[in-house]
């Protein structure tokens, strides 16, 4: 059978693709440089401050907004909403290519990257809560990897390892659920050992709970977000049914997503009052934790209650992104602001120049794979000759 | 009552390696829950108001570590001023206090060798353990880089060669694990002129340290600092400032490392066992929904056929009731016009007539 | 492991966690060929 879409598709001299050249070129530069000269070259991580935006952004920001993958699968496969089948292949690709990426990240950021698979293969730290979340991460981007192959082999003609692939979707889905469950509130709890360095604001018995949560919004403000984006600038990979049923997606998960966030704010309301940490509050700390709370998670949820309600695409979009900046913020408070709180200013870290230079290396990348995908295989639209799995 | 280090010599070389043996004859078992760190445990004490900032421990254990000689000698007493931590290669360092306007006090700062080490509970590769020598020891063949210990250690201790590229390791005082092998006091200890730094069995080390605050309470706080911190360490501290005035926070409580994780870390298990069935009822549930509609929506299919067609076979004999009945009365007609005409004509023609006329049409 | 005395809570955990995350992996296993088992007649 004939491809799909050929492999090689002639790039365009856009000022798009300049730019995205000029990040790569620098980011392959970094990355001579981070292997060459050591982390200490490129980085302002310190014996105090170990961990800088390549885990607080790359990894816990990273893992939380691939959370679309599990929660869309989840919506269509296990909840029965058939209505998002359109939203699942693309979903699926960004949470692969997300956690690919921060599996890519971690090699940065790794004093022995090559050592990777030890704590699976050779010497399991099982009291770790770093040992789940490396375990959850390797299986989920296995699973992911599998959910995505469908489109891969359509594309490549091979009608039947795609048969065998789709019989075990529903299976797949609920591994993925169980292991994103694992991973993405075990990256909070990896915050339950410091209690003396995180503010207690943010310091909570219930951090995997919370991070739980979190990342089933973040999951689906980035497959509104996304879905935004494919729709200005690959609308011509899509076809009917994705494009009738994207604004039901987006109004679908805006409505979920706006009552869990506000069960969010429930839960950190609850989080303050167990730890009797209201005093706190009127502190500046406590200002900065109200203008994440308030005004990045229960802000966003009104909007996008609004944006549900009046049908308003634009206001949900909004929201999304909105969201999408609160998960970041959050995820950067606790393993940075708010982190080490306690040191003096002169101790505190603040990333280089290269450390942001290569975590956006690290998206560019993702970027990159995700156009390349898409315009070749069959995610934003159905291959003909396999109409409705 | 000091305790003399060279009195501790001696008994370390037959102390040193025998915890198996004797360990089983007492009670320290799973069953019930509770650890109390292995029996017999080295430990080190620190005597902060001996301290005399002299930097001969920091000076020993660069040399015992061989670890690259810093540009200021150890000899340069200027560097107490300021506030230092350990680092890639600096095990220990000494920082001085000024508290209120009398003598300076110094604080020896290390790894302080928990008892229930917050590193050992954050490695995911067991690189880090706790021997029962009481040494916390790091195993570097193992170590993968993540640094996830140095963000677990409360103490701040554990520090990483970031300008190594390619085999860059943690490092910390390792309580000269392999000197105590060899029978030997750890450098620092050994290198102290003031004794105020004494080696033993941490267990005795801690009645020792209670006996000498109740001989002179106006010289000791009425606090080990190492007794409960963090699940209790193996390195404790005698001060008579508060801990917190000497940079040594009081503010660490005395839940261990595990037990602050334990909570996560059995949840994890708990979701394995439920959400299969969780998920798995869902689906079961979201299936049978649509079964069920799909069933209701065939069987109001079937009715409305069935009904459709009841109807047009009602509608069908209403037809032919109604046809019969215009027929019967045409006929009836017919017949009254034809009675009619035969009365005026013949009576007895008219009768033989009909009968055929309405079986014909009948039939029709 | 099993007829050593454990000491330490982090040893406990260890080895009482390395041991779970092994039922996990059965569980894994297990649950699926259940439900085909309980479903198989449907
Ligand atoms: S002081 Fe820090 S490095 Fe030393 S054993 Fe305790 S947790 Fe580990
Ligand atoms: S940096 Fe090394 S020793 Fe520290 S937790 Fe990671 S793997 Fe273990
Ligand atoms: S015990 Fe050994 S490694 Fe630790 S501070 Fe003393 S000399 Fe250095």
């Amino acid at each position: 059978m004939a491809l799909d879409k050929p492999v090689f598709i002639k790039p365009k001299l856009t000022l798009f693709n300049i730019i995205i050249g000029i990040i790569l070129v620098m980011g392959l530069i970094l990355t001579i440089l981070r292997f060459t000269k050591g982390i200490g070259a490129v980085t302002n991580l310190d014996n105090n401050n170990p961990w800088g935006i390549w885990i607080g952004f790359d990894l816990l920001c990273g893992v939380a907004l691939a959370a679309g993958g599990y929660v869309t699968s989840a919506s269509c496969y296990i909840f029965g909403l058939k209505r998002y089948h359109s939203a699942v292949r693309p979903a699926i690709l960004t949470a692969f290519l997300g956690y690919a990426l921060v599996v890519l990240a971690l090699h940065y950021d790794l004093g022995r990257p090559l050592r990777l698979p030890y704590p699976i293969f050779y010497s399991q730290g099982t009291s770790s809560l770093l040992f789940e979340v490396g375990l959850c991460v390797f299986l989920y981007l296995t699973v992911l990897f599998v959910e995505f192959t469908p489109a891969a082999f359509e594309w490549l003609g091979l009608k039947k390892i795609r048969a065998i692939v789709v019989k075990l979707i529903l299976l797949l889905t609920i591994f993925g659920v169980i292991l994103s469950t694992l991973h993405q509130s075990s990256l909070g709890a990896l915050f339950m050992i410091v209690p003396s360095k995180l503010h207690p604001l943010w310091y909570s018995g219930y951090l995997p709970i919370y991070f739980f949560i979190s990342s089933m919004f973040a999951g689906m403000s980035m497959v509104i977000f996304e879905g935004s984006l494919a729709h200005r600038y690959l609308e011509n990979e899509m076809d009917a049914t994705h494009k009738k049923e994207a604004s039901g997606v987006a109004f679908g998960f805006a409505k979920a997503a706006s009552l869990i966030m506000m069960g969010y704010c429930a839960t950190k309301l609850i989080g303050l009052a167990v730890d009797n940490n209201w005093h706190f509050l009127g502190t500046s700390w406590g200002l900065w934790f109200m203008f994440e709370v308030v005004g990045f998670v229960a802000f966003p949820a009104v909007l996008f209650a609004m944006g549900s309600r009046e049908k308003n695409l634009t206001m949900v979009r909004f929201a999304a992104i909105w969201t999408i900046l609160g998960i970041i913020l959050n995820r950067l408070n606790i393993s940075i602001v708010a982190f080490n709180y306690h040191l003096p200013a002169a101790d505190r870290y603040f990333p280089s120049l290269s450390e942001i230079g290569t975590s956006v290396f690290i998206v560019t990348l993702g970027i990159v794979a995700y156009r390349f995908i898409t315009t070749r295989m069959p995610i934003l639209h159905e291959h003909p000759d396999y109409k409705a799995h | 009552m000091a305790i003399s280090r060279r009195k501790f010599l001696s008994c370390i070389g037959a102390a040193a390696l025998t915890t198996t043996t004797n360990g089983l004859s007492k009670a320290y078992g799973a069953s019930n829950k509770h650890f109390k760190g292995h029996p017999d445990s080295f430990g080190i004490l620190h005597d902060i108001t001996k301290c005399i900032g002299c930097r001969k421990c920091e000076a020993a254990c660069n040399k015992v570590n061989e670890l690259t000689q810093p540009e200021k000698s150890f000899e340069d007493l200027s560097i107490l001023d300021q506030k230092r931590r350990t680092d890639a290669n600096i095990y220990t360092v000494v920082n001085k206090f000024k508290h209120d306007t009398r003598a300076p006090v110094f604080v020896k700062k290390q790894c302080n060798h928990c008892m229930e080490p917050a590193c050992a509970s954050a490695c995911f590769v067991k690189a880090l353990n706790k021997t029962k020598t009481g040494a916390v020891i790091y195993d570097e063949s193992l170590c993968v880089g993540c640094r996830y210990c140095m963000i677990a250690c409360p103490f701040e201790i554990p520090a990483y060669e970031y300008h190594k590229a390619l085999t860059p390791r943690i490092t910390k005082c390792t309580m000269c694990y392999p000197r105590l092998l060899e029978g030997k006091l750890p450098g620092c200890v050994e290198a102290c002129p003031k004794e105020a730094l004494i080696f033993g069995e941490r267990d005795k080390l801690l009645k020792a340290a209670w006996q000498r605050i109740y001989r002179y309470p106006d010289q000791y706080l009425e606090h080990i600092y190492g007794e409960h911190e963090m699940g209790g360490t193996s390195w404790l501290y005698l001060s008579k400032h508060p801990f917190s005035k000497i940079g040594m926070r009081e503010d660490l409580g005395k839940k261990s490392a595990p037990e602050l994780t334990t909570g996560p870390l059995s949840a994890v298990p708990i979701v394995v066992g439920l959400w299969p069935v969780l998920l798995t009822g869902v689906y079961a549930i979201s299936k049978r929904k649509d079964k069920i509609t799909k069933e209701e929506k065939e069987k109001a299919v079937a009715q409305t056929t069935a009904l459709a067609k009841e109807d047009t076979e009602k509608k069908l004999e209403a037809l032919r009731e109604k046809m019969t009945r215009e027929k019967t009365s045409a006929i009836n007609f017919e017949v009254k016009k034809a009675l009619e005409e035969a009365e005026k004509t013949d009576a007895a023609d008219k009768t033989d007539d009909k009968a055929p006329e309405e079986s014909g049409k009948e039939e029709n | 492991m099993l007829d050593t005395i454990i000491y330490t809570l982090q040893d406990f955990m260890t080895y009482t966690k390395g041991i779970t995350y092994l039922i996990m992996g059965g569980i894994l296993i297990f649950m699926p060929l259940f439900w085909y088992f309980l479903t198989g007649r449907e």
